[in-house]
């Protein structure tokens, strides 16, 4: 019996901004592999490559206020045999750049890796421009492009170690609105599948990045309601792990995505678009959680609840799709 | 991917031997008699195909078989070489030009060439380097070549290959803001290692450049964003030679080469709607014997 809910926004939970993880491992891997290459767009404060920079003046390449040239020098170092991190605030590495990402990353499959730094809306006032909440539905629509979502901090270096060990087109979204770990201890990252935190029949909630931690909460919420949730960490949106969806379909009663990005081509579509083809008897209710139009001016954790993207709220969808609403 | 013709490659290597051993007249014969090969490939290409960049084709064939033949750094049989010179096609819509260079350089088998821009075929419209050996990165959109080559370029210089690096744009592409983007990170760089050639032929799709988006004094703008500008006759082999030669500043190398669409044919030379028309076989018999 529960006698302390926990916050809707697992607030009691010690939190961590997930660039700073990643600058850690980034060093760490460079000082063993000298073709790990940084490059960014002046962002080296907001992208924290200062240290970096500091011990490999030569291997941080800062292409000023320039995205297209920054992400085509990206392609030029991969190919020829360097494994650059393009580090760029998510909105302007997505949608400046956006062509060279299709044309010189994902279809001509040079191996770069571009970090979206402060994705979703972590730039919370600083409104709709700075906010990068359609990353996700434009570069889901890249054959060969990896999309990355950690939850965590471990995530966050895993993402990163992966991308040494196995170089490809691959796409990291880098948080900094604060986060607290979700990754169960000695958890690996599998390409394409997802993460499985918590298991239940009743639904299954699918949630990514900044929403992973409130599912869970939200899945504590419904468990003393008697409602048994599973819970996905869909870390990684492409590849897309169909498998877990379909299971998620056979097995619970519905499924509610929740995701700090436009549902039109994020991960709620892609759900949606693996529940549609399935035979009609297979079909669940679903709720898709997360923007559908740009945001009015607020703090980061102001906008997630204005968009319904709080443990309260994902509680709610999974009343109703599991009909107890 | 489509393989190395073996003999092919052996051809060009004889063929560039043969290069250095005789005088700079001799040279300039041997090389225009080759990109006449080249643009006659070219028409059998485009009128099998129904479609592709003839004029663009045309202009810039001479700038390819100057580098192809006689500058680059290159071994066909290792497309992979790590310390090959690099050499990308911006202008990627000129794909048959490039194609036509590649396969007489012996990278995959001229045979291939009948394929252009057939169903299934290696060779697309536009260059991919995960089919066709020789192709560094895949063009097409307008102002993605340069900035890969300053990658290539920064990447040659630290891990110390030597390789140099060419990206060949389209005089019209240079409209884009990327590659001002490029031209000031190449600078900056000190990229002395980096060429960036524009086939100045004066007319874009729809237009003459100049009655589109002026981009004359080219020359001086290049200058004035930190390259060492060379002006030449895009078309005039020992020309072309010499502005391939290494930066004499520390600075980028940016050639100029003035040239003129359609290039070797009369009737298709600086006529702006032959862009990207197609000959008609009276037509192809014409130009071929004009580039016999």
């Amino acid at each position: 019996m529960t006698t302390t809910a926990p916050t809707p926004t697992g607030a009691d939970l010690p939190v961590h901004d997930n660039r700073k993880a990643f600058a850690e491992e980034l060093a760490a891997l460079a000082r063993v592999d000298d073709r790990i290459v940084a490059v960014c767009n002046d962002s080296v404060g907001s992208s924290n490559l200062t240290d970096f920079r500091d011990e490999f003046p030569d291997r941080l390449v800062n292409v000023g206020i320039a995205e297209q040239d920054m992400v085509g020098v990206g392609a030029g170092l991969a190919s020829a045999g360097m494994i650059p991190f393009v580090c760029a605030a998510a909105p302007f590495l997505t949608g400046r750049s956006l062509e060279q990402i299709k044309a010189d990353v994902a279809y001509s499959q040079h191996a770069v890796i571009l970090c979206g730094m402060s994705p979703g809306m972590a730039y919370g006032e600083l409104g709709p421009t700075h906010h990068s909440v359609e990353d996700l539905s434009w570069l889901r629509a890249l054959p060969g492009l990896d999309i990355v979502v950690p939850a965590d901090r471990l995530q966050t270096r895993q993402a990163v170690r992966a991308a040494v060990e196995h170089p490809r087109p691959t796409f990291i979204r880098v948080g900094r609105h604060k986060v607290p770990d979700v990754t169960p201890e000695g958890s690996v990252l599998e390409r394409g599948r997802f993460q499985q935190l918590r298991d239940g029949r009743d639904i299954t909630l699918v949630a990514t990045g900044t929403l992973v931690s409130r599912a869970l909460v939200a899945a504590e919420l419904l468990a003393a309601e008697g409602v048994q949730a599973r819970v996905l960490n869909a870390w990684s949106i492409a590849p897309f792990d169909v498998d877990a969806i379909e299971a998620a379909a056979r097995e619970t009663g519905g499924i509610v995505t929740a995701e700090e990005a436009n549902v039109a081509g994020g991960l709620g579509a892609a759900v949606a678009s693996v529940v549609g083809q399935l035979p009609g008897d297979s079909r669940v209710g679903l709720r898709l959680l997360g923007l559908t139009e740009f945001a009015p001016t607020g703090s980061t954790d102001f906008l997630l609840e204005h968009f319904g993207l709080t443990a309260d709220s994902i509680v709610a969808a999974a009343r109703e799709v599991a009909g107890r609403g | 991917m489509l393989d190395t013709d073996v003999s092919q490659a052996t051809a060009w290597s004889e063929f560039r031997s043969r290069l250095d051993e005789v005088d700079d007249t001799e040279r300039d014969e041997l090389l225009a008699a080759r990109a006449r090969a080249v643009r006659r490939d070219v028409v059998g290409m485009i009128s099998g195909a129904g479609q592709g960049h003839i004029g663009g084709d045309f202009s810039v064939t001479d700038i390819l078989t100057a580098l192809f033949s006689a500058v680059l750094r290159i071994d066909p049989t290792r497309p992979d070489w790590a310390e090959r010179d690099r050499f990308i096609l911006s202008k990627g819509h000129c794909s048959a030009a490039l194609y036509a260079t590649l396969a007489e350089t012996g990278y995959f088998s001229r045979d291939e060439l009948t394929t252009f821009m057939e169903p299934l075929s290696a060779l697309n419209g536009h260059p991919n380097r995960n089919k066709v050996p020789g192709v560094e990165t895949n063009t097409g959109p307008l102002g993605h070549g340069l900035p890969v080559a300053v990658g290539q370029a920064i990447a040659a210089k630290l891990t110390g290959t030597g390789a140099r690096v060419f990206a060949v744009m389209g005089d019209g592409e240079m409209q884009e803001g990327s590659n001002w983007e490029a031209l000031m990170a190449g600078a900056h760089h000190r990229l002395d290692n980096l060429t960036a050639v524009v086939d100045r032929n004066r007319l874009q799709q729809g237009a003459r450049t100049e009655d589109t988006n002026g981009l004359d004094p080219l020359d001086e703008k290049l200058a004035a964003f930190g390259w060492e500008v060379r002006v030449v006759d895009g078309h005039d082999f020992s020309a072309l030679i010499e502005a391939f030669g290494p930066s004499t500043t520390g600075s980028p190398v940016a050639v100029v080469a003035q040239t003129v669409k359609g290039k070797g044919v009369s009737f298709i030379e600086d006529r702006v709607e032959w862009h990207h028309k197609v000959p008609t076989a009276d037509q192809v018999r014409t130009a071929l014997e004009e580039l016999a």
